[in-house]
Formats: structure tokens, sequence, C-alpha cells
């Protein structure tokens, strides 16, 4: 009899959330941080506030922010879902299995997940190739530093992680053949103490460059009490550190891809897809260079940038090697997708081992 | 001048009462907070307190809280029976993963076969992890002397970077492309603690946790270890009067709040959660030190705590989606509860004097 019960409510709700795609378009979005963050989280946030912008009062935009990875997130999408939204973005590399739970049970649904593998009919997977971005920052970390040690505040060892220290060593080793990487790892996405701890830890040990894959500007706070540190901005400007010690940045312009997906919604176009956008599509920015840097440096970095966004140069060109010393790339050869995505592994040259 | 006076018998009924009066207080100042971000205070409450269980997707969100008290509750009864005894174990979240892990652990070493007897022994594995990594605490504080609390606490993230290793390594899915995380226990019929009825949420964890309210209950009322529990607590000298041994309770108490810690976390790895992964813990640990103290250390209480602290949860999201109210506010509001649970503890057992300047 209850159960009975629950299954017609259920089938209300449904029924529900179909008379709601007739007005206006709802859009949910699931943070990982807070939207204060000034990294990553505020980045989305960005991105649909832009949504809301675009089309006006045809959108209806709703987030939950800083929610746990795991079953608290399946909550939080169900609980969007059950309210009639029409799209769902994701944006944490832990909400995958969740957004494939939830998806599964709202098949009118459409989910966009972002950092991860994982599609069906219903599910989209989106990232930008960061690590575009981290060849530039690797250049001008290779010139900028004194002491040849550059710090690097890892978040989780992940793929797209090693791909960005992968893909900034090779650059910095290109125009500083001897400068070193130290790595720590954060185990967080958004810890300001953790991060913190990180760069004070990594600039004890000499480091003069501080490149971070976490959320916060602590680092970059970090760095401005030591004096002469130089940083990147992560996922977003961090313009508030700039000239000095934020010289450049990362960052994700999610709202071009945002405003597009929830479009495809509106006309009825949306389809299972796997985006993958860099520099030349715009979903990588690099922020403005200061004045910090020498004009050279600068030039140069910004040539790199054209090449990565015309095409004609890829962050990860032969003759590379594999830490151990195994051969991975020959003279010219480019690296596929497919490696890329799930790059678990070192290039020669950095010490230390991917945390197992 | 202010003075605090210890009342010389605290009222019984005020002391039952000050859990209500202070989800009532913290309602107000919740809701001048609220008000203060420019949000209806009235609404806000009431989407935190009323939606979750009347409103229209009550359906879905009742047997949410299960889902979400379980664990607190399994977790907070293991916890209360030390803090009664004036045994500090702090380290729930530490027993969590690792009784999560040794569950998983079983679960992934059998997989893909499947049996009936899996999902017995996980539950075994489990209580026995927790229960391993509370007596490491438990022998230290015996044998040397340690300070419980911190051991326990800092066994927590030992347990983290535990984890962190098994997400990473030895559990890793080897089907996840080079991605952390385990295999999707959901996935694996024999490992997979479904929910008993469909639609409930009522999973073998919240039976569990129930179970252990009642076996708390009796143990404490109707046998002599919970009545020694007590005398330690209430009166340590006369415990020691009567013979009740230190090192055997402390060794009981931490092993007991190990292993339910432990069970809850591998019916969380092997349900609602799925898989081990680097951000598996959500706090349920320490949360439960806050449910253990809102339910009174009583077992009943903690059951009620236990479902109220789910429904700030529950109903604190909703207010997040659907009023746009920051996960801050929703944070503060919880742990306005605690603090208003405190300080009219203290003025239960205490009453403010107004004293003379020099009169004293």
């Amino acid at each position: 009899m209850k159960l009975t019960k629950i299954l017609t409510s259920a089938v209300l709700a449904t029924g529900l959330a179909t008379a709601a795609l007739a007005d206006k378009t709802k859009v949910g979005f699931v943070y990982v941080g807070p939207v204060g963050d000034g990294g990553w989280t505020y980045e989305h946030d960005k991105g649909r506030l832009a949504v809301e912008e675009a089309y006006g009062d045809k959108v209806e935009t709703v987030y939950v922010e800083s929610v746990p990875e795991g079953p608290d997130s399946e909550r939080v999408m169900t609980d969007m879902a059950l309210k009639g939204a029409d799209i769902i973005f994701t944006t944490s590399f832990g909400y995958m299995d969740p957004t494939i739970n939830v998806a599964k049970k709202f098949p009118n649904v459409k989910f966009e997940h972002a950092t991860g593998y994982k599609t069906a009919p219903n599910v989209s997977v989106y990232s930008a190739r960061f690590y575009e971005g981290r060849a530039v920052q690797g250049t001008i970390a290779g010139h900028m530093t004194k002491s040849n040690v550059v710090g690097y505040i890892g978040s989780y060892p992940i793929p797209e992680v090693i791909r960005g220290i992968n893909s900034a060593f090779i650059h910095a080793r290109k125009v500083n053949p001897d400068v070193q990487f130290k790595i720590v790892w954060a185990y967080t996405w958004f810890d300001p103490a953790k991060e913190a701890d990180a760069a004070k830890v990594l600039i004890e040990q000499g480091a003069d460059v501080i490149l971070q894959h976490t959320d916060s500007t602590a680092p970059q706070a970090a760095a401005q009490a030591a004096g002469n540190v130089v940083t990147f901005g992560q996922a977003s400007d961090m313009s508030e550190y700039a000239p000095f010690p934020r010289v450049s940045s990362i960052i994700d312009d999610w709202a071009p891809y945002y405003i597009a997906r929830v479009g495809a919604v509106m006309d009825g176009s949306w389809a299972e897809s796997n985006t993958w956008h860099g520099i030349g599509d715009g979903m990588v920015g690099i922020g403005e260079i200061s004045d910090a840097v020498p004009a050279d440096v600068k030039a140069e970095a910004l040539a790199l940038k054209a090449a990565l966004a015309d095409g004609s140069y890829h962050s990860f060109t032969g003759p590379l090697k594999k830490q151990d010393g195994s051969d991975w790339l020959a003279e010219g050869e480019t690296a596929d997708d497919g490696t890329l995505a799930g790059m678990n592994f070192y290039v020669e040259g950095i010490e230390g081992d991917v945390p197992q | 001048m202010i003075k605090l006076e210890k009342r010389p018998q605290p009222s019984r009924k005020l002391s039952l009462a000050t859990p209500l009066i202070a989800v009532f207080v913290t309602m107000i100042a919740g809701g001048l907070l609220f008000m203060a971000l420019g949000k209806n205070p009235f609404e806000a409450i009431a989407t935190i307190f009323w939606e979750p269980l009347f409103g229209e997707f009550a359906f879905y969100y009742r047997p949410q809280l299960l889902v979400k008290g379980g664990p607190l509750i399994l977790i907070a009864i293991g916890l209360s029976l030390g803090f009664r005894a004036g045994i500090w174990n702090i380290g729930a979240e530490g027993q969590y993963i690792i009784g999560a892990l040794c569950g998983a652990g079983v679960a992934l070493a059998f997989y893909p076969m499947e049996s009936f007897f899996i999902f017995p022994l996980m539950i075994l594995a489990g209580a026995l992890g927790g229960w391993a990594w509370a007596m490491i605490p438990a022998l230290l504080k015996v044998k040397f002397g340690t300070n419980e609390i911190l051991v326990s606490l800092m066994l927590v993230y030992v347990a983290e970077q535990l984890l962190a290793s098994m997400s990473l390594g030895l559990m890793k899915n080897p089907q996840g492309f080079g991605f952390p995380g385990s295999r999707n226990l959901q996935e694996y019929p024999s490992a997979f603690n479904a929910e008993l009825i469909a639609g409930t949420g009522m999973h073998w964890g919240v039976l569990f946790a129930f179970i252990a309210v009642i076996f708390a209950y009796v143990l404490l009322n109707r046998h002599i270890l919970g009545f020694n529990i007590r005398l330690t607590g209430e009166a340590p000298r006369a415990a020691r009067f009567a013979g009740v041994s230190p090192t055997r309770l402390v060794l009981f108490c931490l092993g007991t709040a190990g292993a339910l810690a432990g069970l809850a976390g591998m019916f969380e790895v092997a349900g609602p959660s799925g898989q081990v992964s680097i951000d598996f813990n959500a706090g349920y640990g320490f949360t439960a030190i806050i449910v253990a103290f809102l339910g009174r250390l009583h077992p009943v209480g903690i059951l009620l705590a236990g479902l109220l602290m789910a429904l700030t949860y529950i109903g604190g999201e909703i207010a997040q989606s659907n009023m746009g109210l920051p996960a801050a506010a929703i944070q503060v509001f919880q742990g306005m509860l605690l603090f208003f649970l405190l300080a009219l503890d203290l003025l239960t057992n205490y009453r403010i004097r107004f004293a003379v300047k020099g009169a004293a």
C-alpha cells in the first residue's frame, strides 16, 4: 500500500518535471567548493551567470555549493531533477558515479559531468585541455626561477593533474635544463589551510616558483608573504595578486560551453557528447602576463600560446621519454588523446613517484 | 561581576528539555542570520525542517533521512558508551574509514564471484577493521597511559592517507582508465548493501543502527557493565572502590565504538557510496560526536538526534537550491545547534549570580 503511494507520487513528480519543461528551462549546478573560492567553482559559477545573462527569463538556474563527492551529491542531483531541472552540470570528478546513478533514474533530464569519462544517452562529459595552459606556465616558470626549484601543489594524482605536471615540466626543462620540480600532494581541491601549508613547505625547500592545481588563493597569499616567489592563478585569473607574485594564470572559461549546451536543450538538439577543448576553442585562457616577466619571456610565452591555439604545436611532442627511461614519443610524434586521458606516469626528469 | 554557581540539584525536567530548547533557540538565531542575508527567515526555517518531512517531494527525502542518519546513529551509539565513562574517542572518522576499507577489501578480493557468504564476511571484516583501529589508542592508553583523544584523532589522518593510497593503488578499479577509486560495489550483487525494501532507504546499516540503539539501551539500564560505565563517568573514585577495572572498560568502550564505526563505514561503502574513493569519508565520524551529545548520550536521544542532524543536512541542501542560501550559512546553523545546547547545559547545571564587587 505504502509502496504504491510512493510510486504514484514519483510518477506525479516526473509529470511535474515534464510540465516545467514547457515554460522555463531549469538548469542545475552542483559545485564542489564554495562559489567564492576564487578558482575552480568561482569560474563555473561565472558560467552559470553567463547562461542567465544569455537567455534572460527563459532560464532559471539553481546551484548547491560545497557538496561532498559521494552519496550527498547523489541526493543533491536527485533533488534538482525532482524539482524539474532540465539539465544538470556536475562540476567535479568525484561526482561521476553519482551522476550516472541519477541519470538512470531520470532519463528525460540531461546531465553534464566535468572531467570524467563515463557517458550515457543522457550524460555528456566535458573538460578543458588545461595542459596547454601548463605548457605556457612551464615556459615562464623555467625562465623565472633563480633557484631552479619549481614547487607544484597537486590536488589528487589523477590523470588530469599528472598531465599538467608533465606539460609544465617539459616546457620548463626546454628553456632551463637545470630546473627541478618538487611536488606536494594536498589531497583536496579546496582547503586554504592545507594549500597554504603546502606552499610554505615548498618555499622552505627552496622553490621560488609555485604552480598549483588546487582552487584557493591561499598559495598566492603564502607566496606574497614570502616576498620573492612567483605564482600563477589557477582556474581563475586571481588578478588580485597581480602583478606579483601572480605573473600569469590559467583561466577556465566555461561560459560558451554552458550557453551552447543549455541552448541545445532548449531547441531539442542536445545529444550525448565528449568535449575536450583547449586554448584554440577558448575554453582555456591565459591570464595577462604581468610586467614582472621580462619582455622576451613574455613574447616567447605568447608565441607558444599562439602555436597551441592554431594547432601548429602540441604540448606533448616527441622526442619524449617516460620517467623510467623507456621511449614514449618518437621525434615529431604527438600524444594521442587516449593516452593523455588516462596518463598515470611522469615524463623523464621528474623526481619522485606518482602516488600509488 | 558575573559569577557561575553550581546548582545543588539540577532540574531533571530542564535537563531533558534542553535539546528541544536548543533547537528552538537555534531556529530564532538562525532565522535572524537568514534575515541578515536578505532571505525570508520563516521560509528558510520551514524549508529546512518542514520540506524534507512533509513537502512535495517528501517521498524521496524521508528515506534519505534514514540513509544520512543511519551511520550517524550507529557511530554515535558507540561513542556515547565511552563518553559516559569519560573515555574520549574522537577518532571515529578513522575507524569508519578502516571499516570501509576492510569491508570493501573483502568484496574486491572475491570479485567477481557471486555467493551468499560474501556480504556477512564483509560485515565481519568491517567491524573487525574498525575495532582494530580503535584498539591502537586503547592499548596505548592502557599500557602507556597515552591520551586517547590525541591518539585517536591523529589516527584519523593516518586512515585518510591509507584511504588515498588504497583508491590510487591496491583497490583502484583496473577498468577505470587510471582514474582513482575502486570498482563500484553497487554493480556487484553479492556485495551490494541494497535497500531491504525498495524506496524506503532502509538498508542493513540502518537496521544495524536501530539494533544498536536497543542493545545500548539494554546494556546501560539492565546490565552490570552498563552500570559500571555510568558509575565510572559519574563517580570514578566510587567505581574504583567497587572494583571496576578501568583497563577493561577502556578496551570495551573504545573497541565497541570502533567496531560500530567500522560497521557504519562498511555499510556506507557497500551501499549509498558504492566505492572506495579518496573523498569517501564525509565527516560522519565527527558529526556523530555532536549527535551523541545532542542526544544526551542516551540511546533513544541519539536516535532522535541523528535523525534531526540528518534533517538539517537534507533541509539545508534544499534551502540552498531553493532559496540560494550559501552553504556556509547552513553550516553556521548546524554549529549553532551544538553551541546553544552546550550553553543551555551550562545554565541547567549552574546559575548566574551578579555578585556585588567586594562582597564576595
